[in-house]
């Protein structure tokens, strides 16, 4: 089966299971405040940097270190991506004890997409799709043994993701 | 009501690879709607997938990631028949969850 993309017929048996599990859409009305248990058990979300609005900026916030461009951080992009709404991006590693893993679109309104934390046994191999409002340098940080290594590529939207 | 989340774990023996899709609007509030008004933000913060009790993937995600997110990894230590148990939660505080079996 090929991996790389989302294969909805490979996944339609999944909706059938899924129709039987419990939803707990319904309880989630809770005030800011109460953070949920689920949530309590992962990392603090990094809600500081998801607010900064430069690659250094969110460096500095999410990792208060600098990142060291490698050439065994690979990170698959395509070079023009003709809906800025769905980008698909994934980035893998050689490098050992990776411990977490961020995607950053310098022009997005907030440079930091996402960041996966990479708990040991956990593969340094990570896909997902992001928005991007036009043109852009888009960025993977990989952290290895405390230090933070970085791969940057332009991908060129023909149509952006955030306007309106 | 049917889950948002739909998961395939396969394992190969060593390795389990999992593809996650699920359903949510993941507005960056960035986005105007047709009347010209702001969309306010509402969007996925948390993503956790754990086997066995313990996290084997975690996601902070802001608005930047695609509407109906698709996220794909792999992890070592489980095999056939395990359970992988999925959860999030929106910057609203609405949470989802849901097991699926690793074949």
């Amino acid at each position: 089966m090929d991996m790389t993309d989302v294969k909805f017929s490979a996944t339609r048996r999944l909706i059938l299971q899924g129709a039987g599990a419990v939803a707990l859409v319904g309880l989630g009305n809770l005030p800011f405040g109460l953070t949920p248990a689920l949530a309590a058990a992962n990392d603090k979300y990094p809600e500081e940097a998801f607010k900064q609005k430069s690659d250094p900026d969110v460096i500095k916030t999410l990792y208060g270190k600098t990142a060291e461009p490698s050439d065994k951080v690979k990170m698959d992009a395509p070079e023009i991506a003709e809906n800025g709404a769905v980008v698909p991006i994934s980035v893998s590693t050689t490098l050992a004890d990776v411990t977490s893993v961020a995607f950053l679109v310098s022009e997005n309104p907030n440079v930091l997409i996402a960041k996966y934390n990479i708990p040991a046994g956990t593969l340094p191999s990570v896909a997902n799709r992001i928005k991007m409002a036009k043109t852009s340098n888009v960025t993977v940080l990989v952290e290895a043994g405390g230090k933070l290594y970085s791969a940057s590529k332009e991908v060129k939207v023909t149509v952006g993701g955030c306007g309106g | 009501m049917a889950s948002t989340i739909r998961v395939r774990a396969s394992s190969n023996g060593d390795i389990t690879e999992v593809q996650a899709l699920i359903q949510h609007p993941m507005d960056s509030g960035f986005v105007k709607n047709a009347k010209g008004e702001t969309i306010p933000p509402h969007f996925i913060q948390q993503l956790t997938f754990e086997h066995d009790g313990k996290n084997v993937f975690a996601a902070d995600w802001g608005g930047g990631i695609s509407k109906d997110p698709y996220v794909k990894f792999a992890f070592k230590g489980a095999k056939k028949g395990d359970e992988l148990k999925i959860s999030w939660v929106d910057n609203k505080g609405a949470t989802d969850t849901t097991t699926a079996k690793i074949q």
